[in-house]
């Protein structure tokens, strides 16, 4: 008798937390589905926070279409359940389009539910090739702000084939993403194709080594080469960069790596800005390039969040611009949102001239940047 | 069995099918949204989930650190074969798949660590459930790291209510069970047990294996529900959750798991926004509900759950048998 | 050979960084037979306090070193009075969820005081290197080297030739009976917390400035590998715990640089279900136990 007086209590419960979500059609809502905490969230957090920066820009140039635009932020902590979670509760809740998540594992999560409800998703930085896809086709429902992992191995191949005059190379990348393995596999590939040779395999290691000495030195024992590729984010890369500059054999060769590299704390993690010379990595936004649209966002990020944007805050900022232009065309039904969104051409944003192709990914530029006493000292732009 | 159709019975199975039907309603009629719907099949798994534990650490006294383990063996398993079959079939035949490998890897795990004792049977399951993960994370059938996504979503209410029911069906009959006893036996006293003639090996490894099965069944349904399985999933953080939800419910008691799977299921929606707070929160009671009612909540006791059917003679059948 | 040798110097100063912390796990399980599982967290809490005293009160590096292992050392007084002193008399599996509690609640509590991001160590050492007939040393993996092995020199001193040492010995060996003696047990217990706290502050700071990434959950995958590296050696046993320390360093390093870095974990954890199994009182352990 007391289960079913539980069971009752249960669906009462539930049934009194329908009621309290009603809405106001007054302002337009916005979902937030993003790494808040946990190990990922310093890419969820700058994202939130060039958000809400936009958001208030927004507000404070009388909305769209004379309507307030309001956030709703839910933190997934990198869990894919929770991400699922998180996007039904906010379309729930009657947000026009969803911006996340930061990276791509539980981008894929949110992909089903988009696609279910019918409701846009856009992630600044998810990189994945496999983010947009449902299956073999595209979902028409997720977006991405940024250019996709094969784009960018295939950057950086070239880069260091015709930048750096490489012809031998080294790859190094942590087993626990697509991200690094994607990256070095097409980094072998081009590499190979433009001539060079790939010393050995892929050197793998796990996410939560910090420890690459023993990696480093049978590394160092394959002979001369000229380019060490660390297909990694900035986490584990910086550790790499300080323990190869002191490994024999490694203390100058040239450091290549992909946009994970960017991060406030590279040359700390890398035992001091010393250490961090003869660094590449390829990047979505630089602060070092020249564009007046570059320097008030620098300006006014810096003032609203209290540090200097990095390429994921930059994304962010214009994935929010799009979603803007897009409801400021279609309204504020979900769907109408996507169609106006799919045809976005031209988008002038603080990251490049954004277009939309087939696969919802953007055609846009990469950015290379050298990386000399941990200071950005020359920036080469690459087309697609 | 003429046993089976007394009134007891009787009235529990007429409740079984209103609460199904009543659930089946606020779904059918969206008047539990998709979000609410999701939070319904979190607490069913995770009531399959810590009953399975249960057995494990409340019923046999064997503290196991490695149930998410077992969890990602179902959960990968329904997810591969539902990449090429994504049908209801499919599942079946993952989860079935599933369990097998739970039973295969769950016996190789259990005859040897559970000779050992305590705190060290913890960190060698503990150990045991950070093996599995690296090497899921290191096949390429698994998909590796990034893990695998698109998974046919086949979750409903009647898939959820089945399994949740035969679970505690099972379960239930187990504790009640001439195996649950010899368990509990082995709990408050492994010599005492020993000495009056219960092979204790063989119920460990018994209970064990049941509750990884469990686990797997769980982890099956986890991967249709959400459409992506990646191996931090299935980390020690998670096999920490399941055993704080065991704690606070009571260690022993069944219905003690269920209460508290749903009571915490309702906390994690409440405390959606505070996501630090809610780990801290819950980190806390675990130290307090250990210091002041090392019991749990419900102690071993249990509510209610003579409300299903009683199969005890099924089991105790089998074990004269065996 | 050359390569060889350098990989062993990279197994022996990981190594060394276990062994410290395992003289903790040791030491506390030898007293009162219980798996701090919160361990590896005090580790993590230390390597914070530690660079919170060198970045905010502009410590030097010694200084630092005392302030986090006298602050880290009070923690685990902390912790062991509130959290384990009422469980002393419950079921081991009770105290092992409430160390399990303990440690989750370090690691979440650190995370949302600190922030989940990772932090750079500040690298108040400058790390120099000497070329040794082409094999490279490290200055900092010489610091961590020497500090532990003094360190378990100094320990083995306290607990073989001192009242205090004495004392733990007793308690380990029968609580009730040194009541008898006059040992004060409480007092006995703590200290020996505070004394493996300590450590693992110094092993915290150490890892800080040779790994420099610290983050929350820095403790989890170093604890564990340290309680193995315990059990290795010899659970409650001294010596015991820096052999196994530089065992399971050597081991893990040799299997990254010639085997796959991918599995070394799965090695590090099997290693510990075949002791367990094979020979549960560890390498040096004996029948008749030897205790702190």
């Amino acid at each position: 008798m007391k289960k079913l007086i539980s069971l009752l209590a249960l669906t009462l419960l539930v049934l009194s937390g329908l009621t309290a979500c009603t809405s106001t059609p007054k302002t337009i809502k916005i979902g937030l589905n993003l790494e808040l905490t946990g190990e990922v969230s310093v890419y969820g957090v700058p994202e939130k926070k060039a958000a809400e920066l936009a958001v208030a820009e927004i507000n404070k140039a009388g909305g769209i279409d004379g309507k307030q635009v309001e956030l709703v932020i839910y933190d997934n902590a990198y869990d894919t359940a929770k991400a699922v979670e998180n996007s039904q509760k906010l379309i729930q809740e009657g947000v026009v389009a969803i911006l996340g998540s930061a990276t791509s594992a539980p981008t894929m999560a949110i992909g089903p539910v988009a696609l279910e409800s019918e409701v846009l998703t856009i992630t600044p930085s998810g990189t994945n090739a496999k983010v947009t896809m449902n299956g073999d086709v595209v979902n028409p429902f997720v977006f991405r702000a940024c250019f996709i992992d094969p784009f960018q191995g295939l950057v950086l191949a070239n880069f260091a084939s015709d930048n750096l005059s490489a012809k031998k190379a080294v790859v190094m990348g942590s087993n626990s993403s697509d991200y690094a393995k994607d990256l070095a596999s097409i980094f072998t590939t081009q590499f190979t194709a433009n001539g060079g040779e790939v010393l050995s395999d892929v050197f793998y290691y796990a996410d939560s080594d910090t420890d690459f000495s023993a990696q480093l030195t049978s590394i160092a024992a394959l002979g001369e080469f000229d380019v060490l590729f660390v297909a990694d984010y900035a986490a584990r890369a910086g550790l790499i960069i300080n323990q190869a500059r002191a490994t024999a054999g490694l203390e100058t060769v040239a450091i290549v790596g992909p946009d994970g590299f960017e991060s406030p704390d590279l040359n700390d993690l890398a035992g001091g800005a010393s250490n961090v010379n003869n660094v590449y990595f390829s990047t979505h936004f630089s602060t070092i390039v020249d564009n007046a649209k570059v320097t008030s966002f620098i300006a006014a990020y810096t003032a609203s969040a209290g540090e200097a944007p990095s390429a994921l805050s930059a994304l962010a900022y214009d994935a929010m611009y799009m979603l803007f232009a897009a409801i400021d065309a279609a309204g504020t039904d979900p769907v109408k949102v996507r169609d106006a969104m799919k045809a976005t051409t031209g988008f002038e944003g603080v990251t490049g001239t954004i277009s939309f192709d087939a696969l919802n990914n953007p055609v846009k530029s990469a950015i290379v940047v050298q990386l000399t006493n941990g200071e950005q000292t020359n920036a080469v732009i690459v087309n697609p | 069995m003429k046993n089976l159709l007394n009134k007891k019975n009787l009235v529990s199975l007429v409740l079984l099918v209103i609460i199904f039907f009543v659930f089946d309603y606020l779904i059918k009629a969206r008047i539990l949204t998709p979000y609410y719907r999701t939070v319904l099949y979190w607490m069913g798994i995770y009531i399959i989930l810590s009953l399975g534990l249960n057995i494990i650490i409340g019923i046999t006294g064997q503290l196991s650190l490695g149930h998410a383990g077992f969890m990602s063996i179902g959960a990968y398993s329904a997810a591969v074969v539902l990449a090429s079959n994504p049908t209801i079939t499919g599942l079946f035949i993952g989860m079935g798949v599933g369990i097998v490998l739970t039973m295969i890897v769950s016996f190789i795990v259990a005859m040897p660590t559970l000779r050992l004792k305590g705190d060290y049977l913890a960190i060698a399951t503990l150990g045991v459930g950070e093996i599995i993960r690296i090497v899921i994370l290191n096949m390429t059938i698994t998909n590796g790291a990034s893990g695998i996504s698109n998974i046919k979503m086949l979750m409903s209410w009647p898939l959820l209510f089945g399994f949740v029911v035969l679970t505690i069906f099972l379960t239930n009959n187990f504790k009640q069970s001439a195996i649950g006893r010899a368990c509990i036996a082995i709990k408050e006293d492994e010599i005492a047990a020993e000495a009056m003639g219960i092979n204790t090996t063989k119920y460990k490894v018994m209970a064990f294996m049941f509750g990884a099965v469990l686990a797997s069944v769980a982890g099956s349904l986890f991967a249709t529900t959400y459409y992506v399985v990646k191996p931090e999933t299935f980390g020690v953080n998670t096999s920490i959750n399941i055993l704080i939800i065991v704690v606070f419910g009571g260690m022993g008691s069944l219905s003690g798991s269920i209460i508290s799977t749903i009571f915490i299921g309702f906390v994690n929606m409440a405390l959606q926004p505070y996501a630090e707070m809610r780990l801290i929160s819950y980190a806390l009671v675990l130290i307090i509900v250990m210091i002041f009612r090392p019991q749990g909540l419900m102690g071993a006791k249990e509510v209610a759950l003579n409300v299903l059917p009683d199969f005890k003679s099924f089991f105790r059948k089998k074990e004269k048998s065996s | 050979m050359t390569q060889f040798i350098q990989q062993l110097i990279n197994g022996l100063s990981i190594g060394s960084v276990y062994a410290l912390i395992a003289l903790g796990y040791t030491m506390v399980y030898g007293i009162i037979k219980l798996i701090n599982f919160a361990h590896g967290d005090i580790f993590m809490f230390g390597a914070y306090v530690g660079m919170v005293a060198i970045t905010t009160f502009k410590l030097n590096f010694f200084a630092a070193l005392i302030v986090a292992m006298a602050v880290t050392a009070l923690f685990g007084v902390i912790i062991e009075r509130v959290a384990y002193k009422p469980l002393r008399k419950s079921s081991k599996t009770a105290a092992l969820i409430t160390a399990i509690g303990v440690s989750f609640l370090i690691q979440n509590g650190t995370q949302l005081i600190m922030g989940a991001n990772i932090y750079a160590f500040p690298q108040i050492i400058a790390n120099q290197y000497f070329d040794v007939y082409g094999v490279r040393i490290n200055l900092l993996q010489l610091v961590i080297f020497f500090t532990s092995i003094i360190l378990m020199f100094i320990l083995q001193f306290i607990v073989k030739k001192t009242k205090l040492g004495r004392a733990m010995r007793s308690v380990a060996v029968d609580k009730d009976a040194s009541v008898l003696m006059g040992v004060n047990v409480d007092n006995t217990i703590t200290i020996t917390f505070a004394i493996g706290s300590a450590l693992a502050a110094a092993a915290g700071i150490m890892v800080g400035l040779y790994y420099i990434k610290i983050y929350p959950f820095m403790g989890f995958a170093p604890g564990l590998k340290a309680f193995v590296a315990a059990v290795f050696g010899g659970i409650g046993i001294i010596p015991g715990a820096m052999i196994g320390g530089f065992a399971i360093g050597l081991i893990e390093t040799l299997v990254a640089g010639y085997g796959s870095t991918l599995y070394k974990d799965a090695v590090v954890y099997g290693i510990l279900i075949l002791i367990l199994i094979v020979k549960p009182s560890g390498l040096l352990g004996k029948n008749v136990k030897e205790k702190v």
